[in-house]
């Protein structure tokens, strides 16, 4: 196991810094049942963490506890070192977490660029007066932000349909849209459910492609959800293993690829 | 042909941001304020003031309030007739206590106080959606048209139970009361309505209307991304029931005069100013022009049509005129759902290229 106090550096020669979330005994449920049983983890700073497990394990759980969408019965969650007292998922997006869903959630009336500017909503903070003038604070705010959503937009090659309605945009877009819209908001962990189910393997491979990039010069935190195992050992730096709300596996993905619990889970035991 | 962007760079955000962000449009837009501004007051009589340019004005600005509610926002409310009495009667009284104060300052008084009572009414949306929020909304209309029935503070205990509106000035002339000149009433109104239409643009291309859109479009997903429920969808009832106040202002103190207040600001107000909205085009503000432009000056059109140039009989033509008006709402949903606002987009994207088909 990785020393718990210090940073690490991974194969390709990346820096991991300290902890910026740390999950401790976390426990929910709903009514009777246990999506969550006491399970433990970290996010380090710099680093592309996956939660992987079969269907029902709990993953999308554990990702809408750390975004605030569910507070758990039991447990402790430490972002940046302090712990964190119960939230609504609005003032957890202002802590600078951003996320993006399994079934994307964007807004489809709006263009893409406007989807991508309500990611900058905690950079923008001009009163409803100053904007319903559009001077001053309201007026600066709006390009400033844009420049950056630009930036965004720049590096994740939709330049091309800034201003279509969403919901005019093939699936593959969406997800690149949906990236885009979390990524303006400069996130220090930002959270992908799923990023390539439902796609090709070209569209596979792009995504890949942004994520590593995205962590690469922004030097973004990642944790992501994957069903893709190919995809999961190749992107991420450790690895938690799920099975039905429990942790049977953390590591490296080579550590976690020869751990007998996560075999046993993945392709079954024969029971004699 | 008519209509082309070819040529028109931006070379800043600013720029990309503006509200007509093409020449012509942009040229089209300040042609139509100087004719209003400049030409129509020396041509305005009477009857054009009080049959079309007065409703159009002040239904328009009600229509642009329930749009920032309803369409941008996606809070469905049925009590704009009720938010209109609000503002009628917090005119009234503030034109009876202060008479030495300016009326235009009455006016966005009476939005301000308006809006403090939509905020009221509107905290049940954080709890219930849709329909339900539209019978809740229902609730305010009945409420607050019963409450200035009932209790005769509101309208000073006078005998008939109606409010009628006092002689104002503005610089001198007068504006309200029995001697009124047209084109001055015209300016108030008009004046009113830019106001209200740049604000409300600037509003909603901005990050207020933004968290409005995202709360419409998909609340969790907005939640999650930092917008907070509660003060987005407050401030768009603050909002929206800021313009639906002053609408309600001037319907009272400059159109009307005198005002009862069930028959003025009943239940047919609100559906009145909804269809308007769903006409003309939800999250539009052109839209909501289009919208009250078609209610009040369909029924006009018709009238003079009919009577005017047919010589039907008045009854004849009352009737045919609500079938007419009624089926013309049908084909108008049929051929364009999203309503008036996005035929004239889909004609301006036509125009483009015309004659060319690529």
């Amino acid at each position: 196991m990785l020393d718990a106090s210090e940073g690490y550096t991974t194969e390709d020669g990346r820096k991991i810094g300290g902890v910026v979330m740390e999950m401790k005994n976390i426990t929910l449920r709903f009514g009777g049942v246990v999506a969550i049983q006491d399970i433990s983890f970290d996010i380090r700073e710099g680093e592309i963490r996956a939660i992987i497990g079969p269907n029902g394990a709990g993953k999308s759980s554990m990702l809408n506890v750390i975004s605030g969408f569910y507070n758990p019965q039991e447990g402790e969650v430490f972002y940046k070192g302090e712990k964190r007292p119960p939230m609504k998922p609005y003032q957890v997006a202002r802590q600078g977490i951003a996320r993006t869903f399994q079934n994307i959630a964007l807004f489809e009336g709006m263009s893409v660029l406007d989807n991508v500017m309500t990611g900058r909503i905690r950079q923008m903070k001009a009163g409803l007066l100053a904007q319903a003038l559009w001077k001053g604070r309201a007026e600066r705010e709006e390009v400033e932000n844009r420049e950056v959503v630009e930036k965004v937009i720049d590096f994740l090659e939709i330049q091309h349909i800034r201003k279509t309605p969403v919901g005019r945009l093939p699936y593959g877009l969406k997800k690149r849209v949906e990236l885009a819209r979390a990524l303006a908001a400069e996130p220090s962990i930002l959270l992908l459910d799923e990023p390539m189910a439902g796609m090709n393997v070209e569209e596979k491979e792009d995504m890949s492609r942004f994520i590593l990039d995205v962590n690469d010069e922004f030097g973004t935190t990642i944790a992501l959800i994957e069903h893709d195992m190919g995809v999961v050992m190749d992107l991420s730096d450790r690895v938690v293993v799920m099975d039905y709300g429990k942790k049977i596996g953390d590591g490296t993905p080579d550590e976690v690829r020869g751990n007998q619990d996560v075999i046993d889970a993945y392709l079954g035991v024969a029971h004699d | 042909m008519f209509y082309r962007e070819a040529g028109d760079f931006k070379t800043s955000y600013a720029e990309d941001n503006q509200t007509f962000p093409i020449k012509f449009d942009r040229y089209r837009y300040y042609a139509v304020l100087a004719v209003a501004f400049l030409v129509i007051p020396f041509i305005v009589n009477d009857y054009w003031l009080n049959a079309v340019l007065l409703p159009f004005l002040i239904y328009a600005i009600a229509a642009i309030g329930l749009n920032i509610l309803t369409g941008y926002c996606g809070q469905v409310s049925l009590g704009t007739g009720g938010f209109m009495a609000v503002g009628a009667y917090a005119c009234y009284k503030l034109m009876t206590a202060f008479p030495d104060i300016s009326i235009l300052i009455h006016v966005v008084l009476a939005g301000g106080i308006t809006a403090a009572v939509g905020v009221l009414f509107g905290l049940p949306s954080l709890r219930i959606k849709g329909f339900y929020l539209a019978v809740a909304t229902l609730a305010a209309q009945f409420f607050l048209v019963w409450l200035f029935n009932r209790v005769p503070w509101f309208y000073n205990y006078s005998a008939s139970g109606q409010i009628s509106a006092p002689e104002r000035t503005v610089f001198g002339v007068p504006v309200t009361g029995a001697e009124t000149s047209a084109w001055a009433v015209y300016l108030v109104c008009l004046v009113f309505l830019t106001a209200s239409a740049l604000i409300a643009r600037n509003l909603t291309r901005g990050m207020a209307g933004r968290k409005w859109m995202a709360i419409r479009d998909m609340d969790i997903a907005a939640e999650i991304i930092g917008v907070d429920p509660l003060r987005a969808k407050l401030s768009a009832f603050a909002v929206s029931s800021f313009f639906i106040g002053v609408s309600g202002a001037l319907f009272f103190a400059v159109y009307l005069g005198a005002v009862e207040v069930g028959e003025a600001f009943g239940i047919n107000k609100s559906f009145l100013v909804l269809f308007m909205v769903i006409i003309g085009g939800l999250g539009s503000i052109f839209g909501s022009f289009a919208g009250a432009a078609f209610l009040v000056l369909l029924p006009v059109l018709l009238k003079n049509l009919l009577v005017g140039s047919l010589g039907w009989p008045t009854d004849v033509a009352a009737h045919l005129e609500l079938i007419i008006v009624g089926a013309l709402i049908v084909v108008f949903l049929v051929a364009e759902p999203h309503g008036l606002a996005q035929l004239w987009r889909v004609a301006k994207e036509k125009l483009r290229l015309w004659p060319f088909p690529h």
